[in-house]
């Protein structure tokens, strides 16, 4: 028909891609972007290539975060993960797409991996109100007291995402470290960075606090650098660095005693078990008197 | 060092009677307000790095009047102002002593001692702070209660019902009352900005506290919604410049409230150099209204110093 070969063809509309820090989508400070291609090499879009000063302002966007996320309920907290993992679910054409580009997967495989990821965040947002029972409670003491032990999250936790698992390994990291109350900055895989920055576009529209989770994409080296060495970061997981980065990495933490997870291999499509929630947890434990009350001696 | 007479003799007797008073404020040329933001704007986009950084950072930490202006302050709080304000960063010790603490009257015998031998001086809020609501009578006893406890520095708030009433006289009889009640103490005059509406407002303020014998020209109490502003303070810093071309007498500025990171306080130092001028850079002629700056300026410190970002654990929790 003569209608359809006038038909205008649309302009194709492309996606920027934006970091999301203290809970906007900023472009980097420095202005710089870099290019993204799948794994075939082809282009896929420019992402934002952050400078120390991105890595920064993160910084102050997750301690300002710390306080309300660290002080919410597990439960609460239990409920925003949950709904992060619903978000994903309407959105999972995209991200299979995005994962499906980034690691060269089959339509099918990545649709695994993105169901994977999803049970992944619905697995930890089960895990919030249970660590406490699992690694805290009352010890036994000889004495007239109590003895009561509490896990409390660390505090600001840099997260390097894996390289090679751009969206179940990011999910794997991030979950386990938010879960506990931690707040978190994450610098996405250098080379497949788009399901980080995308997650990012979710995580702002599930409840989650702005500053809990803060997602930085570029250099992992030039990022990783300054965050190790910030006095206000008070862990770091070095998941996403390899030997050379991590040792120097380690050394710099270890200027204010950051705890440190040093990288090891990691079947991500596993269950993962408690070790990434514990590795960002610190126990608290407190003493508290009981007298005795009667004539028996009985303390209670 | 010229005088207060010699100022009216150089703009003819302004202030001889209320009508001459206000012909002159009013004559004097209306703000531009667009190109004054623009141009508050654009002084504010400079890059300061490294040795200038540096550089500036110590001079703003030099001019801070470290603040405490609560119902709730005790005489241990103004003790541990005192001590920061000796040593801003107790782990450095090149780290300037700031330029002063600023407390209420009452404690400023308390402040004087916590600082006593160190060169930081005490200045004192008076003339019924922050809101100027009293008599006179009421506001001078304030004033010579706070020079009697040993304040170096006077801040006084001026009347801006009267001033926005119009009633300048009246404002320019207080001021002068205040000055003179303020002996050897050097006077601070806030005329609260964000309380006088316009520019031109803040314009005709300026020139009349520094006719009445301010030493320093202050924004604001910090206690209303609007502080001090790039745009405001530049205003300022214009008037004691066209000021001293025109009478030789040399007046400060103190914009105060709101202040709260390096950069900010940068903006602010590279508006005196381009606005007032070189003379200006000294703690003696301008001076940041602060509490939080402080600490912001000590972590970039910090920064430079190690080349690692610091943290708000590594300075005192005021």
């Amino acid at each position: 028909m003569s209608e359809k070969s006038e038909k205008i063809e649309r302009l194709s509309v492309f996606k920027t891609y934006k970091l999301y820090v203290g809970g906007k989508f900023p472009r980097s400070e420095s202005g710089r972007v870099y290019e993204v291609t799948d794994s075939k090499s082809n282009w896929l879009a420019n992402a934002p290539l952050a400078s120390r000063k991105d890595a920064r302002d993160a910084v102050v966007a997750a301690r300002k975060a710390f306080g309300g996320w660290s002080g919410a309920t597990a439960y609460n907290r239990g409920q925003i993960l949950y709904r992060i993992a619903e978000m994903l679910e309407g959105r999972k054409d995209q991200f299979v797409r995005e994962v499906a580009d980034a690691e060269g997967l089959s339509k099918s495989k990545a649709a695994a991996v993105v169901d994977a990821a999803i049970d992944r965040w619905v697995w930890y947002a089960g895990w919030t109100d249970k660590i406490a029972q699992v690694v805290g409670g009352g010890n036994p003491v000889a004495g007239p007291f109590f003895n009561l032990s509490t896990p409390e999250p660390t505090g600001v936790v840099v997260v390097l995402a894996p390289q090679e698992s751009s969206f179940l390994g990011l999910v794997s990291v991030i979950a386990p470290v938010i879960a506990t109350g931690n707040t978190a900055i994450v610098v996405a895989s250098e080379k497949s960075p788009l399901p980080a920055l995308s997650l990012g576009e979710v995580l702002a529209t599930s409840d989650l606090p702005g500053g809990v989770v803060n997602v930085l994409s570029g250099r992992t080296a030039e990022i990783a650098a300054p965050l190790a060495a910030h006095q206000d970061v008070n862990a770091i997981d070095l998941a996403g660095a390899d030997d050379v980065l991590a040792k120097e990495l380690e050394i710099a933490a270890a200027d204010n005693l950051k705890r440190v997870l040093r990288p090891q291999p990691v079947d991500y499509s596993a269950t993962p078990g408690i070790e990434r929630l514990t590795a960002f947890l610190e126990t608290k434990t407190v003493w508290h008197p009981t007298g005795s009350l009667g004539a028996s001696g009985s303390s209670y | 060092m010229p005088t207060i007479a010699s100022a009216a003799h150089a703009l003819g007797d302004v202030t001889a009677s209320d009508s001459m008073l206000r012909r002159f404020l009013h004559g004097l040329p209306g703000v531009d307000a667009v190109g004054l933001e623009a141009r508050a704007a654009s002084l504010g986009t400079r890059s300061i790095k490294t040795t200038a950084k540096a550089y500036a950072i110590d001079l703003a930490i030099s001019m801070v009047d470290l603040t405490t202006l609560e119902g709730a302050d005790t005489p241990g709080k103004v003790r541990a102002l005192g001590a920061k304000a000796v040593h801003p960063d107790p782990t450095d010790r090149t780290t300037p002593t700031t330029a002063a603490v600023c407390v209420y009257p009452d404690m400023v015998a308390v402040a004087k001692e916590a600082v006593a031998g160190s060169g930081v001086k005490v200045a004192s809020v008076a003339t019924a702070f922050p809101a100027g609501r009293a008599a006179l009578d009421v506001k001078l006893a304030d004033v010579r209660d706070a020079v009697a406890a040993g304040a170096d520095e006077i801040d006084m708030v001026i009347d801006r019902g009267a001033f926005l009433a119009g009633h300048y006289m009246k404002v320019y009889d207080e001021i002068v009352a205040v000055k003179e009640a303020s002996g050897a103490a050097r006077l601070k005059v806030i005329f609260e900005t964000g309380e006088l509406s316009t520019y031109d407002n803040i314009r005709r303020a300026s020139w009349l506290g520094m006719l009445a014998g301010a030493d320093f020209i202050k924004t604001s109490t910090g206690k209303v919604a609007v502080n001090a502003t790039p745009a405001n303070t530049l205003l300022m810093l214009e008037a004691v410049r066209d000021f001293r071309a025109q009478t030789g007498i040399q007046v400060g500025v103190k914009p105060a409230g709101g202040i709260r990171t390096t950069k900010d306080a940068i903006k602010f130092l590279v508006l005196v150099n381009e606005t007032a001028g070189e003379d200006w850079l000294d703690n003696h002629w301008f001076r940041f209204g602060a509490s939080s700056l402080l600490n912001d300026l000590l972590m970039q410190r910090q920064k430079l110093a190690t080349g690692r970002y610091s943290g708000p654990d590594y300075v005192t929790v005021d």
